[in-house]
């Protein structure tokens, strides 16, 4: 089994609105996976679908080889976007609590309780209400409870979010190692460097339709342009950018240079190569700087959602 | 642990933990307990004094026999110092009034013209008493004028208490229905109470937890129908236990305070009633009547009582909490919940005035039977008519149609519960509950 989960032609309708419109995605096992897409677009439907909150009016989702059931919650781990614990309630009884409904025993709980709040160094918090925390506070403890039971699947909504760069850092690199333990990731946000970070494989949903799927790198093999970035030092920069353009395709440059080369971006036409710009360039002046410009995942959403509306 | 029991037991904790939960508990009862002594005591203070009444009887009707001095009024004849002197003195002296009782030829003339001065505005009783003393009187003159000997007028009177049956064989009598009417009063109130109470409470919690967003994390964990049926048995084992707590804390306080204060409990429970009429109540009730009391109680179905009163307490309480829960899921925070409250509380206090209004006149007219099948007041209408005794096709009937209506309300209520934990900032009306009622999974 490569997938750890196949949703299906998934449809769900509120009302007269369809959130989802038969959507399928399959998530390969041991991956951390992109769910991406504007507001409203039908992820957090999505994400409610698999964690039977909600139920789909029509298709099928498959986790780890079995049809969806309420047994399965044990072996889900979802961080909403929303956070949330009971405020008055006391972090340790709290911890328990939500480990206790997702299945652990209360002795079992309180093991790996104990590992975590260590590991955090977060231990002195045990009998503290909530809303004696900060918010930063709260989402470490939140993490936990999402990741204690030790869940093949983990869905995070913006897990970032509330947390400064060096408690960022930290919950990714927690990420990362759940998934090299084993665990599967469903990673949703709008922080696309993030998704450049840490994302295997993505999908994109727009106007409830799924319109891309894929691992990032052929998505991004497949939104490829061919142009380069190119500095060059040269005398004559005017003639030099006259000639290129009755071969390739230019444009003003996007980036900057330390020195006062001439900046293009250039586009290869369909019969030429790249090594063919390199020895133009070559021939006129000092190559600086030649590099392909390989779309980002923020320019990817962009042009994927546009094209779509 | 299954996950209900899980959510029974944190909805339990929660509330009882609750600082104001715990004041509530244990304050309330003291504050009920200090409240009745401190009447009593007002009361007895007040009866203390002992009303001093002079009377001028120049009629020369009446005699010493028929102002005989009573706990609270003692009577003095000052017919010998005269009208005026007599008002002066009772002016200037510590006395309660003067009853000056004019010469007329005739008793119907002298009836009207019988005068009473007081410094103050006498006292209704006072009062009552007074001229019940004189219509007592003159009656028995009249009586004797036309010749008929008083003596036997009073042996002709005979009190009747008539002995009611019902066809079951089983007895009752007038005073036995007042019993009845309280017991099913308090039966009745303490169940809108408890709803009320409880009610809003799960309305709380739910609202709690969506405000708190931590509701999408344990529907990911627990079905929403089992998060709603813990939050409401949570609650209600709360309520229950502050209940049994009040009951054993108010015995014992009032144990207490009438062992230290040394007022006796019944004394207590008639202390609201005027001196005078208590001792009517007192001659009425007498030795034998208390103990026919005591039998007529042990008469009562109790067993019987005590099963309806558990089911209709618990069918009532689920079938409106319930409701509040879907309140609570439609709304964002409390002040939102006033469009929604008024549809609940309505039947509610409906219930209660139906039943102090009718089945106290007529416990099994046609009202009080139609109100004691409606589900939404049947709890409370039909806790107020048990006592009497209500048959079996009846009960069958109404708590039938409690059952069917509470299995139909709390799936109804968990549809717009499971939709409406999840809908944030936007404040639902009564078309969006009907939509999400509609909604599929």
């Amino acid at each position: 089994m490569r997938n750890l989960l196949e949703i299906n032609n998934v449809v769900k309708n509120y009302g007269d609105f369809r959130a989802l419109n038969d959507v399928s995605i399959h998530i390969p096992k041991g991956s951390v996976y992109g769910l991406l897409g504007p507001n409203g677009a039908g992820k957090t439907s999505l994400i409610r679908i698999i964690n039977q909150i909600t139920m789909p009016d029509s298709g099928s989702i498959i986790l780890d080889g079995e049809p969806l059931s309420p047994k399965h919650t044990a072996y889900i781990g979802y961080l909403p976007e929303e956070r949330g614990l009971y405020k008055s309630m006391k972090v340790g009884e709290q911890a328990l609590y939500l480990a206790q409904l997702k299945g652990l025993s209360k002795s079992e709980a309180k093991k790996r309780l104990k590992y975590w709040f260590d590991k955090f160094d977060i231990s002195a918090w045990w009998g503290k209400k909530i809303e004696e925390l900060s918010k930063g506070m709260a989402q470490k403890v939140q993490f936990i409870v999402t990741v204690m039971h030790n869940p093949k699947l983990l869905i995070f909504d913006e897990p970032f979010s509330g947390f400064d760069p060096i408690n960022a850092q930290l919950i990714a690199k927690e990420i990362l190692q759940l998934r090299d333990e084993g665990a599967t990731i469903i990673f949703s946000t709008h922080r696309m460097e993030s998704v450049e970070e840490m994302c295997d494989e993505i999908a994109l949903i727009n106007k409830s339709n799924k319109i891309l799927d894929g691992k990032l790198s052929d998505i991004k093999r497949q939104f490829r342009t061919n142009t380069f970035q190119v500095g060059l030092h040269t005398d004559h920069p005017k003639e030099v950018e006259a000639k290129l353009k009755e071969n390739f395709e230019v444009f003003p440059a996007d980036f900057k240079l330390l020195g006062n080369e001439l900046t293009l971006n250039v586009k290869l036409n369909e019969n030429n190569s790249a090594n063919e710009l390199l020895s133009f360039l070559t021939s006129r002046g000092q190559v600086q700087h030649f590099v392909e410009l390989i779309p980002s995942a923020n320019d990817i959403f962009i042009q994927a959602v546009n094209k779509n509306n | 642990m299954s996950k209900l029991k899980l959510i029974i037991h944190r909805e339990f904790i929660a509330k009882v933990r609750n600082k104001s939960f715990i004041m509530m508990t244990f304050l309330s009862p003291l504050l009920l307990v200090a409240m009745g002594a401190l009447v009593f005591f007002l009361m007895k203070k007040n009866d203390e004094k002992v009303k001093e009444i002079v009377y001028v009887d120049n009629s020369g009707l009446f005699s010493k026999d028929d102002f005989v001095d009573s706990e609270s009024i003692h009577y003095q004849d000052y017919t010998s110092y005269g009208i005026e002197e007599t008002k002066k003195k009772v002016q200037q002296g510590d006395y309660y009034g003067a009853l000056i009782i004019p010469k007329q030829d005739s008793l119907e003339v002298l009836a009207k013209s019988i005068e009473f001065y007081s410094k103050d505005s006498p006292g209704m009783s006072v009062m009552n008493s007074l001229e019940s003393k004189i219509e007592t009187k003159i009656r028995n003159e009249k009586l004797n004028d036309f010749g008929i000997d008083i003596a036997q007028i009073n042996a002709s009177r005979i009190p009747s208490n008539i002995k009611m049956y019902n066809f079951s064989g089983e007895e009752s009598s007038k005073l036995i229905n007042g019993l009845k009417i309280g017991v099913g009063a308090i039966a009745g109130y303490l169940l809108m109470m408890f709803v009320i109470i409880y009610g809003t409470s799960v309305m709380r919690s739910v609202i709690e937890e969506k405000t708190s967003r931590i509701v999408e994390i344990i529907v990911s964990s627990v079905k929403p129908f089992q998060l709603m049926l813990g939050k409401i048995i949570g609650n209600a084992s709360a309520g229950l236990l502050q209940f049994l707590i009040w009951g054993i804390l108010i015995f014992i306080i009032s144990t207490i305070a009438s062992a230290i204060f040394g007022v006796n409990m019944v004394e207590m429970q008639t202390a609201n009633i005027p001196a005078d009429q208590l001792e009517v109540v007192k001659q009425a009730v007498g030795g034998d009547k208390m103990q026919l009391i005591i039998q007529e109680i042990l008469r009562l179905p109790i067993l019987k009582m005590f099963v309806l009163f558990i089911f209709y307490f618990l069918g009532g309480f689920m079938l409106y909490s319930s409701l509040f829960a879907a309140v609570g899921a439609a709304v964002d925070n409390e002040t939102d919940t006033q469009q929604f409250m008024l549809p609940i509380m309505a039947p509610l206090v409906l219930g209660v005035y139906v039943g102090f209004g009718t089945v106290m006149n007529d416990p099994h007219g046609s009202i009080a039977v139609m109100f004691s099948y409606i589900p939404f007041t049947s709890p409370i209408v039909m806790l107020m008519r048990v006592p009497f005794g209500v048959s079996w096709y009846e009960l069958a009937i109404s708590m039938t149609l409690l059952l069917i209506t509470f299995i139909f309300m709390v799936w109804l209520a968990a549809k717009i519960y499971r939709v409406g934990i999840l809908m944030y900032g936007k404040k639902a009306t009564y078309k969006d509950l009907y939509k999400w009622i509609k909604y599929k999974g």
